[in-house]
């Protein structure tokens, strides 16, 4: 049950941030993708915000023998830079670039209601089963096998 | 640049660091967005509730910033034939390529992970490239 409320509260801020950083604007996104056009640099600082503040928190927090809920930490075990990762990141960039969306944002701006992000994460839902079923349970993830990537 | 927002964007930023700590040092894991939604299809018995959970707070996040913060107008480019095309690319890529902007770009860089980093700097490329060949080139977009 609390671990439940942590996700909901984890999310929430989450989906607070990339709301207040416009990561749930495709304009935004394209708009900072596009060096050669109006080029408009903001998410650097989103990045730049996120990455400075996970970095020293996981520092101290990984310190921890496990976390408060749950036995212990699940974290990513591959070393390897395959195939798979630079050919799934490729992939990956081309579909940001080409909507202007990445998963997270897209999750978060369904609560603008707008068709746009609806169809964008029924064709993501459906790439990611696509993706299952053609590597059939091959896939490791960065996030450990079960956990997040 | 007149549209450069670098305060609402680094808070922003800071706010989602904020979340992928809370979420580590509570649940243990990586606040990997792609990982978390992509197990739900089809759904684990037993590793379920807690990714419906996250899922539904980013949506909640939002919800309380369209409440209580600064409205701004969202533009979408190109119609329902790029959004199923860059949805299904972005499903496809993350799930092969273990991760997307949250799970490679914050965690993954914050844990300097060379996996990550590499892959981080691979879709930022391929991201940038595709902008400037659908919008430039082709005009798609």
């Amino acid at each position: 049950m609390l671990k439940n409320i942590f996700a909901l509260g984890a999310g929430s801020v989450f989906g607070l941030g990339l709301a207040l950083s416009q990561m749930t604007n495709p304009a935004k996104v394209q708009a900072f993708l596009d060096v050669v056009g109006a080029w408009d640099p903001s998410l650097i600082f989103v990045m730049g915000g996120a990455v400075v503040v996970s970095f020293f928190a996981f520092r101290v927090i990984l310190r921890r023998p496990a976390p408060v809920l749950t036995p212990g930490f699940l974290l990513p075990t591959m070393k390897d830079i395959d195939k798979r990762l630079v050919g799934g990141s490729a992939l990956f960039g081309i579909g940001w670039g080409l909507a202007g969306f990445c998963p997270g944002p897209a999750i978060s701006s369904l609560a603008f209601g707008h068709w746009q992000s609806y169809l964008f994460v029924a064709a993501m839902v459906a790439g990611f089963w696509i993706a299952r079923i053609v590597s059939q349970g091959t896939i490791e993830s960065d996030g450990a096998q079960e956990a997040a990537a | 640049m007149e549209n450069f927002t670098p305060v609402s964007a680094l808070l922003g930023g800071a706010l989602i660091g904020v979340a992928a700590a809370m979420f580590l040092v509570m649940n243990g894991r990586l606040a990997g967005v792609s990982g978390i939604v992509s197990r739900l299809f089809p759904p684990a018995k037993g590793d379920t509730d807690w990714r419906l959970f996250f899922v539904g707070g980013l949506i909640l996040g939002t919800l309380v910033y369209q409440a209580v913060g600064t409205p701004y107008e969202i533009g979408y480019s190109g119609g329902w034939p790029i959004l199923v095309i860059g949805g299904l690319w972005t499903g496809i890529g993350t799930r092969i390529g273990g991760g997307c902007t949250s799970g490679h770009g914050v965690c993954g860089m914050a844990r300097m992970s060379s996996r990550s980093i590499t892959a981080t700097a691979i879709f930022m490329v391929f991201a940038g490239i595709t902008v400037f060949l659908a919008r430039h080139v082709v005009g798609v977009i």
